[in-house]
């Protein structure tokens, strides 16, 4: 049924992988035995990408903050440059709406700016065709030392709905390291929120209770 | 009438294959000319690569009179010479068959790759060995004329694509534009479908337009599977089409708000749209839409709860959406910034064959859910928003009217839901060796899918196109002889789709379309008056405007 192979039938149990998951539904309309239910978590977002293939009854890991020292240097003043690397521009829109009164990423020190020159990280999104993937090195080389990369949405993460085709790579950490993964077709604003801030140590990484 | 070789069919029927008439190549192409001057619009043209000699086109013109296609088909052997050196409507759509079909394409004005892909079916070839932005693009030599090279990564968060500006001092001689960046190859993806990625993959055609492409592409399948969809999940799909309409519309106004400096607009509406979104989500979930349209009708029925939220976030939005709209369509600062910028005139948008809200800023009376309409619009009444004046102000009244417009329809279909499922079974095979062509009216303009089945059922061959694939060069005409620093406003105010549009389904402008800057364009610099009663011609719901703050009592 999954059209991107992100539900896989283990014996007794169910694996699902969060990173290539497009949470359009189908698995848990298909399926006879209500094992899959999706629920309105928004704390998805994880720094470690094998993390988010879990097991049914797993609890989802939170986002590990950053080491101390990355902290010190970005925590108060994160600059971000966004490369869409051939995506659909769904994860571009939702990057946009964090900008907006509503989200205000700004607020909490974290900015979109408009050159790589300028910034600490890139948000990457897409699967990285093979007709972004020279410019996407080399937006990756024009970022000073040290850097980060965000993969943001299915594509970014795993190739999504195209990993594996001729004319795409599967995903951003296929050509650049990638430090923080942000689930979602495409990921909620607040899924995005909500792991930048834990990931640098605004929020605590600790779960809430009865999660 | 015209004698017609061409099969005379319309949208969302199926065809036997062997129905649809096969011409000679230069049968084909006289018609295909002769339809065009006639004033039908050439809407799709397409190869499919085979290893044989002849490559296999189909043709899809589209007539306003009467809200027909007619379909026709060739197998092109040896070269095909351009129509493009008459008609500017098949300039992208021939430089796609070189690219696509492997069609000899001869006499073309301006034949270079519309997308950079590979051939189909060859393996990816060796690294570095493709990038849109190093490639023949047109251009203007002179001692005073500089070159401008923009993206493929932008300043903002946007879709890559490459631009080269030819200019002279602040005036852009040219423009011309690569695309391909987004190129995934969702098209050959299709092939051999139906199965478990091809809904996922229609909605993904394009981000912002998941529930255009997605209705595009069901009722495609729908056609071949001779399904029929029950009036609620007709109901809920319009209903879904509508929001995302209010939503990138009214993102629009704000963006393009934000171009220009003016804040307030451009803050209020970054917000609203987010409201529609939220509107959306209430439906299945997803703020884009994504996962509801599915073959047969829509995945989840809504319950009366549903519906009131809904209800309650529009009737919250609306007043702030006419609030925000109104304080920049008013403002006289916002006036003279936009009024006769990036004009596009009648004439041009209708060689062109420009579609949706630039064709209606333009005085186009085109508009797909009235013209041929499906689904539950076959009983809505939608007003066709036009103005004549064709600039970049006219394209933001364009977009605030058809808000007002999206607002009643909404307002109509949440009040008048029928009951009933809200999904057939759609589990049936589909037609074999058969066609349909499917257009939906997405908030950017006509959505055109052309499925053809094999001997076994299965997808052979799936075009998408786009409303930005007719709509770049609308653009790219529009911008010569304006000033390099409106750009952005122009740009804004079409509002097009760079890949994606692209992707596969799109794209690609070339500033030189058939008729080449290079025959120097006279300078084209009107500053055209604005004319409110105009304006309003056409226009629906009207209400009383406010005169502008600044005038005399």
């Amino acid at each position: 049924v999954c059209p991107t192979d992100a539900v896989v039938a283990r014996p007794g149990t169910l694996q699902l992988d969060l990173g290539r998951c497009l949470f359009c539904g189908d698995c848990e309309q298909a399926c006879p035995t209500a094992a899959l239910t999706f629920t309105q978590d928004h704390q998805l977002a994880t720094s470690d990408r094998q993390a988010l293939a879990q097991h049914s009854g797993d609890v989802a890991p939170l986002v590990a903050t950053l080491a101390q020292e990355m902290r010190r240097t970005f925590g108060r003043s994160l600059k971000l440059r966004q490369v869409s690397a051939g995506g659909c521009a769904g994860c571009e829109a939702e990057v946009n709406a964090l900008n907006n009164t509503t989200y205000d990423l700004s607020r909490f020190g974290i900015q979109l700016v408009a050159s790589p020159r300028h910034a600490d990280g890139l948000v990457i999104t897409g699967p990285v065709t093979e007709n972004m993937r020279l410019a996407l090195e080399k937006t990756y080389a024009a970022l000073p030392t040290p850097k980060l990369a965000i993969a943001v949405g299915a594509c970014a993460i795993s190739g999504g709905l195209y990993a594996n085709l001729p004319e795409t790579h599967s995903g951003a950490a296929s050509v650049v390291p990638v430090d923080l993964f942000v689930p979602g077709c495409p990921p909620h604003p607040i899924t995005m929120l909500d792991g930048l801030l834990r990931w640098l140590g605004k929020l605590p990484t600790k779960a809430p209770a009865g999660r | 009438m015209r004698d017609l070789p061409l099969l005379s069919t319309s949208t969302a029927t199926n065809l036997a294959m062997e129905e649809v008439p096969a011409l000679t190549p230069a049968a084909l192409r006289q018609h295909l000319l002769d339809a065009v001057t006639a004033g039908d619009r050439l809407v799709s043209l397409f190869g499919t690569p085979t290893d044989d000699d002849g490559t296999p086109c189909l043709a899809v013109l589209a007539s306003d009179r009467d809200a027909t296609l007619t379909v026709g088909r060739a197998v092109i052997t040896g070269a095909w010479p351009a129509m493009a050196q008459t008609c500017d409507q098949a300039q992208l759509f021939e430089r796609e068959l070189a690219e696509q079909a492997g069609v000899n394409v001869t006499d073309h004005p301006h034949l270079t790759p519309v997308r950079h892909e590979i051939a189909w079916g060859a393996p990816r070839p060796a690294a570095a060995s493709r990038t849109p932005g190093v490639a023949a693009y047109h251009r203007i030599e002179g001692d005073e004329v500089h070159e401008v090279a923009v993206g493929p990564v932008h300043a903002g968060v946007i879709d890559p694509a490459h631009f080269r500006f030819q200019c002279h001092g602040e005036r852009m001689l040219s423009v011309e534009m690569g695309h391909g960046y987004q190129h995934r190859g969702v098209e050959a993806a299709l092939i051999g479908g139906p199965d478990r990625k091809t809904v996922p993959l229609f909605g993904t055609l394009c981000g912002d337009t998941t529930v255009g492409h997605t209705i595009a592409g069901c009722e495609a399948l729908e056609a071949l599977g001779s399904v029929i969809v029950p009036p609620r999940g007709q109901a809920l799909r319009a209903l879904a089409l509508e929001l995302e309409r209010l939503a990138n519309h009214v993102g629009d106004l704000g963006a393009l708000s934000g171009d220009i400096g003016y804040q307030r607009t451009a803050a209020s509406c970054g917000r609203l749209r987010g409201g529609f979104l939220n509107a959306t989500a209430v439906l299945n979930g997803s703020r884009l839409g994504r996962g509801f349209i599915r073959p047969g009708g829509v995945r989840h029925d809504v319950t009366a709860d549903h519906v009131a939220a809904i209800a309650h976030l529009m009737h919250d939005l609306s007043p702030q959406v006419a609030d925000a709209a109104r304080a920049f369509l008013d403002s006289a600062g916002v006036r003279g910034r936009l009024e006769g910028v990036g004009v596009l005139t009648t004439k041009d948008a209708r060689a062109l064959g420009v579609v949706g809200v630039p064709a209606r800023a333009s005085g186009l009376r085109l508009d797909a859910r009235r013209d041929r309409p499906t689904g539950a619009y076959l009983t809505l009444d939608v007003p066709a928003a036009t103005t004549t004046d064709g600039d970049a102000y006219s394209r933001a009244l364009v977009r605030w009217h058809e808000i007002q417009a999206s607002v009643h329809l909404v307002h109509h279909l949440l009040t008048t839901l029928p009951d009933g499922p809200t999904r057939a079974n759609a589990d049936a095979p589909l037609r074999p060796n058969a066609i349909t062509t499917t257009c939906v009216e997405g908030w950017r303009g006509e959505l055109w899918h052309t499925a053809i089945t094999g001997p076994d059922g299965t997808l052979a061959r799936y075009k998408v196109v786009d409303p930005s694939f007719h709509n770049w060069p609308g653009l790219m005409r529009a911008l010569r002889d304006e000033a390099i620093s409106d750009f952005p406003l122009c740009n804004k105010s079409s509002s097009l789709s760079y890949e994606s549009h692209v992707d596969d389904p799109v794209p690609g402008g070339t500033a030189t379309a058939s008729r080449g800057v290079s025959r120097a364009t006279p300078p084209r610099r009107r500053r055209l008056p604005t004319r409110l009663r105009r304006l309003r011609r056409g226009v629906p719901h009207r209400r009383r405007r406010r005169p502008p703050r600044n005038a005399p009592a």
